[in-house]
């Protein structure tokens, strides 16, 4: 309660601040030791005077990989917020319907499909064939799961979530036994897409997720009023005049489609969907017009942060940015079931 | 009777897994009249106030119809029936953590007010419900009873433009309430219903209805038992037959009133 008094303005512009200084801190940190001096003067004009190992180090991976934290942070917040909102769930998260799982068996039959092309066209395999793929994987799977949960009453929440359970435990198995019959080459292409890596960072990837983000927020946001009817129950919002087939079937599948994009570029990165709502609903209260802000950029804080402990917990090589999220997110949601269980 | 009809329907049917809930029904509820749905549990009273609030669809029948103001239901948009009909649920399943002004606030949804007019509509509706103490305090750590009124506010929020078209609808609105708020949410209903609105009320409390109502109707078996002003409609006879249960109905001793009396 005493959170909920801080004024919204003010709220957003200490997590902009910090924000800002902590993708400043994870452009000044890494394996190689680069001063803050220097850090900063490889993004201004005068970029062109340091060493160009250095600049190739500060302009070829330090902040394409920056700024792709920042905005898979984002998408990833950002869906794990309206998912929960969708689910009247504070437990709910993407990966929970199975789209993760899905978007990861469709990315994982890419890699081990196109593997003799791989080695020719990486560009083509990176930024088209496992996109693709794991977007129609997350798109699949979630109007597969909504519909064995929709029945002519409308849809029940109990039967979708057992739905993604379902289909999670096969998109596993499926991922299984391609880790089974893939070859050496593939199978490390595969463990290291699957525990989520935000080092791959191209500017064409970063592109991709810009863009997503920006549909995502924008659309969300027009549909934040109805979203925040719908936590009321369906039959409530359907009195206030939102029509809720129609928006829950818009949310479901643009969720789907952030987090098909974020598992293309960044593997399966959990948590992050469900610890950032519940942090936001904390300081703001469920109202998805400011929660929905915010979470954006606190997603983009935290995956950032994390990104950073993945990069020096064990230099010189480093963590997948996976772990880390699970690391911090899996005691976390434990504790959300340790609160909940009286009222499971 | 020279009063507008609010919702008619005809012949609606209702069959849920293999079993009848409401058989044939047909209905005109009329503006500027509170209209309580009675009944034993199961007997199809909120089934048939979802059907009237378009909740859920009658069972398909080519003769079942809603209109509402004379209006068939395919000609009203959500938005602009939103306005109208206001609905107050048995319970609300919110569990997230919004304050009491933020659930009345819901309300304003299908409105255009300004922030002023908005802020100026909501204080008086929490104020009404006598909730304007709690307005900054978390929803789901209310009792039971101030849930119930919170709602009120809120559907109450929701028609505050209606005009002269307003369907106030209750499902069992008194039952977490202690006597006075009772009788709070009651008089709402009933003023409501006095400057004009259509008020339908699911009540348990044949005495509540006999006080409030201008028109009870006694639901049983999916068919509608009784139909008329509380004198005509709650008799010991008719009582006894419905609710399988002895009773006797006497006046009140200071108003013009019957009182049901279990034996």
């Amino acid at each position: 309660m005493l959170l909920r008094q801080i004024p919204f303005s003010l709220l957003m512009i200490f997590v902009i601040t910090l924000m800002v200084l902590v993708a400043t801190f994870s452009i000044v940190v890494g394996p190689m030791t680069i001063s803050i001096f220097d850090s900063f003067k490889g993004l201004s004009p005068w970029a062109n005077e340091l060493p160009a190992h250095i600049q190739l180090v500060i302009h070829q991976i330090r902040l394409p990989r920056t700024l792709l934290c920042l905005v898979v942070g984002a998408i990833l917040a950002i869906s794990g917020t309206v998912m929960q909102g969708l689910f009247r769930n504070p437990l709910a998260e993407p990966g929970i319907i199975g789209v993760s799982a899905g978007a990861g068996l469709g990315a994982a039959i890419a890699i081990v499909a196109f593997s003799s092309i791989a080695m020719q066209y990486p560009l083509l395999m990176n930024i088209a064939a496992v996109p693709l793929f794991a977007f129609l994987g997350g798109a699949l799977t979630t109007l597969l799961v909504y519909s064995l949960g929709t029945s002519k009453h409308g849809t029940s929440v109990a039967v979708m979530l057992l739905a993604g359970v379902a289909i999670g435990a096969l998109s596993g198995a499926g991922i299984g036994y391609l880790n089974f019959i893939a070859t050496d080459q593939m199978l490390r292409d595969l463990s290291l897409w699957s525990m989520g890596s935000l080092a791959g960072a191209t500017w064409s990837s970063i592109t991709l997720a810009s863009v997503c983000l920006a549909l995502l927020l924008t659309l969300f946001m027009r549909n934040a009023k109805g979203l925040n009817a719908l936590l009321l129950g369906e039959a409530e919002a359907g009195h206030l005049g939102v029509n809720t087939q129609k928006l829950k079937r818009r949310l479901i599948l643009l969720t789907a489609a952030g987090v098909g994009i974020t598992v293309s570029i960044a593997g399966m990165i959990g948590f992050i969907g469900l610890i950032v709502p519940h942090l936001g609903r904390m300081l703001t209260g469920p109202d998805h017009k400011v929660l929905l802000p915010l979470s954006a950029l606190m997603g983009a804080l935290l995956l950032t942060i994390a990104d950073m402990i993945a990069r020096v917990a064990v230099t010189p090589a480093e963590l997948p940015v996976g772990i880390v999220t699970a690391i911090i997110g899996a005691p976390f949601f434990l504790y959300l079931l340790f609160k909940q269980r009286g009222r499971m | 009777m020279g009063l507008k009809s609010a919702i008619s329907c005809k012949h609606i049917h209702l069959t849920l897994a293999g079993k009848v809930i409401l058989n044939d029904i047909s209905l005109n509820i009329r503006q500027g009249e509170v209209t309580t749905l009675l009944g034993p549990n199961g007997a199809g009273k909120s089934s048939l106030l979802k059907i009237l609030a378009d909740e859920i669809k009658a069972t398909v029948n080519k003769d079942s119809e809603i209109h509402y103001f004379n209006e068939s239901k395919a000609n009203w948009n959500r938005g602009q029936l939103a306005k109208h009909v206001g609905i107050l649920p048995q319970q609300s399943s919110l569990t997230f953590a919004f304050t009491v002004r933020e659930v009345v606030e819901l309300g304003l949804l299908p409105l255009s007010l300004s922030r002023k007019q908005a802020d100026c509509v909501i204080n008086d509706m929490l104020e009404k419900v006598d909730t304007l103490h709690l307005e900054t305090r978390l929803y789901p750590l209310l009792s039971g009873g101030e849930k119930q009124r919170v709602h009120l506010a809120r559907v109450l929020t929701q028609l505050s433009e209606s005009g002269n078209k307003t369907v106030l609808m209750l499902d069992e609105p008194t039952s977490a309430l202690d006597i006075s708020h009772q009788h709070n949410t009651l008089s709402i209903a009933r003023n409501m219903a006095d400057k004009g609105a259509a008020v339908i009320i699911v009540l348990h409390d044949l005495n509540l209805a006999a006080q409030y109502s201008d028109r009870v109707l006694i639901l049983n078996e999916g068919k509608i038992q009784a139909d008329g002003t509380p004198w005509q409609a709650l008799t010991a006879e008719k009582i006894e037959q419905v609710y399988q249960h002895p009773v006797e109905v006497l006046k009140h001793p200071s108003a013009d009133y019957p009182v049901v009396y279990a034996i």
